[in-house]
């Protein structure tokens, strides 16, 4: 009864919401069947490549979702939400790589092989615990939460904002890449980690994981989206778009402006976190070019796309671009990058409300002629 | 509602879906970065398999069928090879894939050849410590490359101080790591080995270009054995040659520097700096002059360069091609009992077979470079070197082996605890 | 003529490897017995040459060591090669100067020669050079020989110091005694000239005074003279080397600067954040090879019709971009990011169709290749030392456009109040396009030097935007000062770093330390004054 009420409250007046989230439901639903149930030969049967694929969308739309929240909502542009993506993503996968035990190339009960090979007597102190479930999916929310935090309460205090702060993401994503390139750091260096064998039991090679890892990408991106939901319906919510629009008068109002930039940053990196500890088990690996800078400004251009601070619109850009991208790297490789970059284009001088916004404005012509 | 869902999932999959696979052709996956930054390398590897293709079906095709590639672009990308991987053998059901070129794309389609039991041949040297039961190794494994050519340096040249200059990552690391055992058990001190590692696409080479001119200046003679990868190496080189430091003062041996590296720089600065390979352009063979003439009209471009990856993918191709014919099938479990032991010619003139621990035999060339970009063979081995799995010179690995055939059938067998490890079959 | 002449190559090809014996006092028979596949024969062959008086043994030798040498296939004579367009050989013989017309790229094969043999060669060629009219090339020639290190040509250094004139000569004549006296068995010799050595930073003589202090079987006094005297040249080298970091962070900082200069200029005047800069520093390293590839004759100059041809195209370019996407979104910075992003990526996959994905070659003049000797052991190498005062130059130039031209000072004016500047009379359109021209012209130039120093291929752009906007950001938005300051100092911390901290270490220490700074003082180290810096 009060979840409904909750639901209410937050999808009031939100029908793109609505619409979101029923074909979530019925994607959750319709394509574990159609992988499982329906018979391979089938015309309506969905192979598990599909499945996979479409679990990697929902990670990027998840993605995109966290970006819009700052971006669209606060009007921070970070160029570094990749980073918060890799980290959550490296924090489940050191935990599969503790899972993988004795079955690596090497039978190193404790160390994961790329340790063994670099002649590592010990786990070092960072890894402890990640052989737990439960520690790996708190870092997986902690790591790039208490980074975000830092790196927030640092910059928004002294008022780094804008283009300036954009920058300044890059160069920490950039920072990142470069580290965790290192074989030193001990996350495996270029390579980064790969062979996993299975989670909480389960083998990842099996559909039935790949389908349950789809269905828990669904749920997170439905709740991901109510928790952004709830953010910007807020108090929080409203006093952040105030920022956006006016940081001045805002903070001549009385609010302490840094705190709530703070607050939306963080919140923002842990749902990136989590998309990125979705996104590794079902790709098998993760490694240092996810901290790309390339990676975080196209990440940019799908919430663009899709429509800014309409949360749904950028879980659509994400959807669409990864589309066209896995068709195109597929049919015509050359093309791609002619059509990413036009696309950056247009999106920013001809559609600065994305594709939700035509949409929108059809719409009121419609109501209107 | 529902019904309009429906409609939307059915196109969905329809889009998503294949195109049904011909029963009269057989298909041959290519899994090589067209885009991004691995574009310069792989592009060329592609054609080289598409030409293949296209003489095997002028000679009249395989089992009575044609050959259809199907090509698609990993982008460079890492976990793209995987999904790629997956669409190449699970959507268009091809029946080999040739492909990859770094070693963290092999790592990441690995799992997917394991599981779906595909077969990738994989055309470029690599660090070994590998065997599985779906990939065939068709590039150097760190014997049949490296230790050749420091015993080259050792003998020949005279070198006594070391220097292993390399890009970070996990090649140049066992390279390195392996070289550096070899050197130990030649009475090679720690003080005479200088390890240096760079990130990818390193453009400042000002200090350690200096580091190398002091440490060479030492008062032995010093050679430098590079695991510098792609990008990284013209400013090297320019650094070197501007610096004064002559391949006859400090001699550099590289281990990917190739015809077509060397073919987007001015090579001026490079000539006399060695390189070891088991395939150079230049390579004294009617079979390599047929070769180059036919690659050459392919690709209708009298300035192009064929390379030791090629050669590789060469081999590999003509492999598959006779161990197909070998079981009568496709069928990719039938391929791997039949392609072992399998020998075609190679392009230098000899042949190459394909071991139980699926690496092939290889000679070894040290060429010097010259100012064509093309190498001179300064040096080769006898006969040819079959590649090694499994290092004898790292602690962890000295004991294990690989062997595809009955009985032992495993890719990472101890032979001390009798266990085989890291197998993901059932 | 003819019959001898088959004769002797029959007689080569019947012998399969030649002794010394098999090859007669004529030099057309010593010539023909450079074509055998030992390369101690080939050396025995080639020093029986450099002895003989004959006009082509010059020519001979340096088509040896140049990799020219070839034998003919078919009758294997020895042949010199031109190579021609498109493949295939020119063919002169060897031994007579004879044309003897073009062949295929199959029909010539080359008499190949390795390090150890090329440096004997260049000792041998070197030797026969000791007696030419300039100075300069006989003190190569001297060191040539030393390198060689050929005892054998140490009687004919000795005839040279007789007959010579020259002070420079004779002193690098004396130096290479004093190094082939380090190798002499004569006590009171070795230990003269192991005291002599010790202010020589050559290799040569490192290598062999380490060889003397450990040699177990040498005198004592000998041991202890070599110790000290390597004791000194490290001390030297040491010095030295503090001062070749400094220069090699200069030079890194100039090229920071060049790349960010042009970005200073359009970010601090416009507010423009142009994602596609290093996209025209890359077609500015394009010019240069397409400059190259249009005047193969005029390689040595160039660099110097690249540097307006690149200004020219980037500039070009510039002003599309800017006409074509930016004017639409003056006052979003953050979007004008996000649209020449995607410039970026087009002009990226356009130079990746057009010149192939490969990297280009672009050539470096003879005039910037080697290094400067300021005191041996302490040399800089030209490109960079050309690089640093370009990047100097570029800087004054700018400064002087801004500070004492008419659209300096209308630029000025736009930076500080755009409104109020337009409420002058100054056309904000016009100082816009000419102000955008202007950077993006700034990075194809930045591009020609960057041709010089790395790769050129689609991805180099890439590899200098953060870099360039840590610099922008850390030195002050629109302060070329600062610019200026910040690059050169970023440089220099970088590769003070650099030997302890190893390279990657460095950079990111750099970045955080930018990071850090910026939350300190978010405007930079020159702040920027007026109406701008509020928006």
């Amino acid at each position: 009864m009060l979840t409904q009420m909750m639901l209410q409250r937050l999808m009031d007046h939100d029908r793109g919401g609505w619409v979101f989230l029923a074909v979530l439901l019925a994607i959750g639903i319709l394509v574990p069947v159609a992988n499982l149930l329906v018979p391979a030969d089938s015309f309506f049967h969905i192979p598990t490549y599909t499945v996979t694929l479409l679990g990697k969308y929902l990670c990027f739309a998840l993605l995109a979702l966290s970006l819009d929240l700052v971006w669209g909502y606060c009007g921070i542009l970070s160029l570094g939400h990749g980073a918060f993506f890799a980290l959550g993503g490296y924090a489940m996968g050191m935990y599969l790589m503790r899972q993988i035990g004795t079955r690596g190339v090497y039978g190193d009960p404790e160390l994961p092989d790329f340790m063994v090979f670099l002649n590592w007597d010990s786990l070092p102190w960072y890894w402890y615990g990640f052989d737990q479930f439960w520690f790996a999916a708190l870092m997986v929310m902690i790591v790039p939460g208490a980074l975000a935090f830092v790196f927030g309460w640092l910059a928004f205090r002294s008022r780094v904002s804008g283009v300036y702060l954009s920058i300044m993401t890059q160069a920490l994503t950039y920072a990142l890449m470069l580290a965790f390139f290192r074989n030193e750091l001990g996350f495996g260096g270029n390579n980064g980690l790969t062979d996993f064998k299975d989670i909480l039991g389960a083998s990842l090679q099996s559909d039935v994981t790949r389908v349950v890892l789809f269905v828990c990408s669904v749920v997170a991106l439905a709740l991901g989206y109510l928790v952004c939901r709830f953010i910007v319906t807020s108090k929080l919510g409203r006093v952040v778009t105030a920022v956006r629009d006016a940081e001045a008068r805002t903070r001549f109002i009385g609010y302490r402006v840094e705190h709530y930039q703070v607050c939306i940053f963080t919140v923002s990196a842990v749902i990136a976190g989590i998309a990125g500890a979705l996104y590794v088990p079902q790709v098998g690996i993760i490694n240092p070019s996810e901290f790309q800078p390339l990676n975080s400004i196209e990440l940019v251009v799908w919430v663009a796309l899709g429509g800014r601070a309409t949360l749904y619109g950028a879980a659509l850009g994400a959807g669409l671009v990864n589309y066209i991208k896995t068709v195109l790297t597929g049919a015509l490789p050359e093309v791609w990058l002619f059509v990413l970059g036009a696309l950056f284009v247009i999106v920013t001088v001809a559609l600065p409300r994305g594709v939700i916004g035509i949409w929108r404005q059809l719409r009121l012509r419609e109501n209107h002629g | 509602m529902f019904r309009q869902l429906t409609k939307v999932c059915a196109v969905v999959v329809l889009s998503f879906s294949a195109t049904w696979a011909a029963a009269d052709t057989i298909k041959v996956g290519v899994l090589h970065s067209l885009s991004g930054t691995m574009a310069i390398s792989e592009t060329t590897l592609k054609d080289t398999i598409l030409m293949m293709i296209e003489e095997q079906n002028t000679a009249g095709g395989l089992l009575g069928k044609k050959l259809e590639a199907v090509v698609v672009d990993p982008a460079s990308n890492w976990p793209l090879f995987a999904e790629k991987a997956r669409e190449l053998i699970e959507k268009e059901k091809v029946d080999v894939v040739f492909g990859c070129w770094t070693s963290v794309s092999r790592k990441s389609v690995l799992p997917v050849f394991e599981e779906l039991n595909g077969l990738l041949f994989y055309p470029v040297q690599y660090e070994g410590e590998e065997s599985s039961k779906n990939v065939f190794y068709t590039g150097a494994a760190p014997n049949q490359q490296a230790i050749p050519a420091v015993d080259y340096l050792m003998n020949e040249v005279g070198a006594e101080r070391w220097v292993l200059a390399g890009t970070d990552y996990v090649y140049p690391r066992t390279t390195n790591k392996i070289l550096k055992a070899y050197l130990k058990a030649k009475g090679v001190t720690d003080k005479d080995i200088m390890i240096n590692y760079t990130p990818f696409g390193h453009a400042d080479w000002q200090s350690i270009v200096a580091d190398i001119k002091k440490f060479g200046s030492a008062g032995k003679k010093t050679a430098v054995v590079s695991t510098i990868n792609g990008d990284a190496n013209v400013p090297f080189y320019k650094e070197l040659g501007n610096q004064g430091v002559s391949a006859e003062d400090i001699p550099v041996i590289a281990f990917s520097v190739g015809e077509e590296e060397l073919s987007g720089i001015d090579a001026g600065p490079l000539v006399g700096h060695l390189a070891a390979w088991n395939y150079f352009m230049s390579v004294d063979a009617e079979v390599n002059d047929d070769f180059i003439d036919s690659w050459l009209e392919f690709i209708d471009d009298e300035d192009r360069v064929t390379n030791d990856p090629m050669e590789a993918h060469y081999i590999g191709f003509k492999m598959w091609v006779e161990a197909v014919k070998k079981a009568g099938t496709t069928d990719s479990s039938q391929v791997q009992d039949a392609i072992i032991g399998v020998a075609v010619p190679n392009l230098s003139g000899g042949l190459a077979t394909m071991m139980p621990n699926h690496h092939i035999t290889k000679p070894v060339l040290i060429g010097e470079i010259q100012d064509d970009g093309q190498f001179d063979t300064v040096w080769q081995t006898p006969g040819t070197v079959p590649g090694d799995a499994w290092s004898d010179f790292l602690p962890g690995s000295m004991d294990i082996t690989a062997d595809w055939q009955a009985p032992l059938s495993c890719g990472n067998y101890n032979v001390k605890s009798g266990a085989c490890s890291g197998q993901n079959y059932e | 003529m003819i019959n001898l002449k088959t004769l002797v190559v029959l007689a080569v090809v019947t012998i399969p490897s030649p002794s010394i014996a098999a090859f007669g006092d004529d030099f057309e028979s010593v010539v023909n017995a450079l074509n055998t596949r030992s390369f101690d024969d080939k050396l025995e062959a080639a020093s029986r040459l450099a002895t003989m008086d004959h006009e082509r043994v010059d020519v001979v030798l340096q088509a040896l060591i140049d990799g020219k040498l070839y034998k003919k296939k078919g009758d294997d004579t020895v042949v010199v090669v031109v190579s021609l367009e498109g493949g295939g050989h020119q063919l002169t013989d060897a031994a007579s100067g004879e044309d003897l017309g073009k062949v295929g790229r199959r029909g010539a094969k080359k008499i190949s020669v390795n390090n150890k043999l090329r440096r004997q060669l260049k000792g041998l060629f070197a030797s026969r050079q000791l007696n030419v009219d300039d100075p300069q090339a006989r003190i190569a020639a001297v060191q040539a020989i030393i390198n060689a290190g050929d005892v054998s040509l140490r009687e004919i250094l000795l005839e040279r110091r007789e007959v010579e004139s020259v002070e420079d000569v004779q002193d690098a004549i004396d130096v290479a005694m004093v190094v082939f006296d380090l190798d002499s068995k004569d006590q009171a010799t070795k230990l003269a000239a192991i005291q002599a050595s010790a202010d020589n930073l050559d290799s040569n003589v490192r290598m062999k005074l380490t060889a003397v202090v450990s040699d177990q079987s040498l005198d004592q006094e000998l041991r202890d003279a070599a110790a000290s005297s390597l004791a000194n040249i490290e001390g030297l080298v040491e010095r030295y080397r503090w001062i070749e970091t400094l220069f090699f962070g200069l030079s890194l900082g100039s090229i920071l600067v060049l790349a960010a200069i042009g970005l200073s200029i359009t970010f601090g005047v416009m507010g423009v954040i142009n994602m596609a800069h290093g996209e025209l520093i890359m077609l500015g390293a394009y010019t240069t090879y397409v400059v190259q590839t249009l005047f193969p004759d005029a390689l040595e100059y160039s660099l110097l019709i690249a540097i307006p041809a690149a200004f020219i195209v980037s500039g070009l370019v510039g002003i599309a971009i800017e006409r074509g996407v930016i004017r639409f979104l003056y006052g979003r910075p953050l979007e004008t990011l996000l649209a020449t992003f995607g410039v970026s990526l087009i002009l990226q996959q356009a130079v990746r169709s057009i010149f192939s994905p490969l990297n280009r070659a672009v050539a470096t003049p003879e005039w910037m290749s080697g290094s400067l000797e300021i005191v041996q052991g302490l040399s800089i190498t030209y490109n960079r030392l050309y690089i640093f005062f370009f990047a100097l130059l570029v800087f004054a130039t700018l400064l002087t456009i801004l500070q004492r031209t008419r659209l300096g000072l209308e630029v000025r004016a736009v930076t500080q109040n755009r409104a109020m500047a337009q409420a002058m009379g100054i056309r904000n359109t016009r100082v816009d396009i000419l102000t955008f021209g202007l950077g993006a012209g700034i990075a194809g130039v930045a591009g020609v030097a960057l041709s010089q120093l790395t790769n050129v291929g689609p991805n180099l752009g890439q590899g200098y935007i953060v870099d360039s906007f840590m610099v922008v950001v850390f030195g002050g938005v629109g302060n070329l000062w600062g610019t200026l300051v910040a690059g050169l100092s970023l440089g220099v911390v970088n590769k003070v770093l650099e030997p302890a901290a190893g390279a990657v270490v460095a950079k990111i220490l750099v970045l955080v330390f930018i990071i850090l700074f910026i939350q300190k003082r978010p405007r930079g180290l020159f702040p920027q004054k007026g109406r701008a810096v509020e928006s």
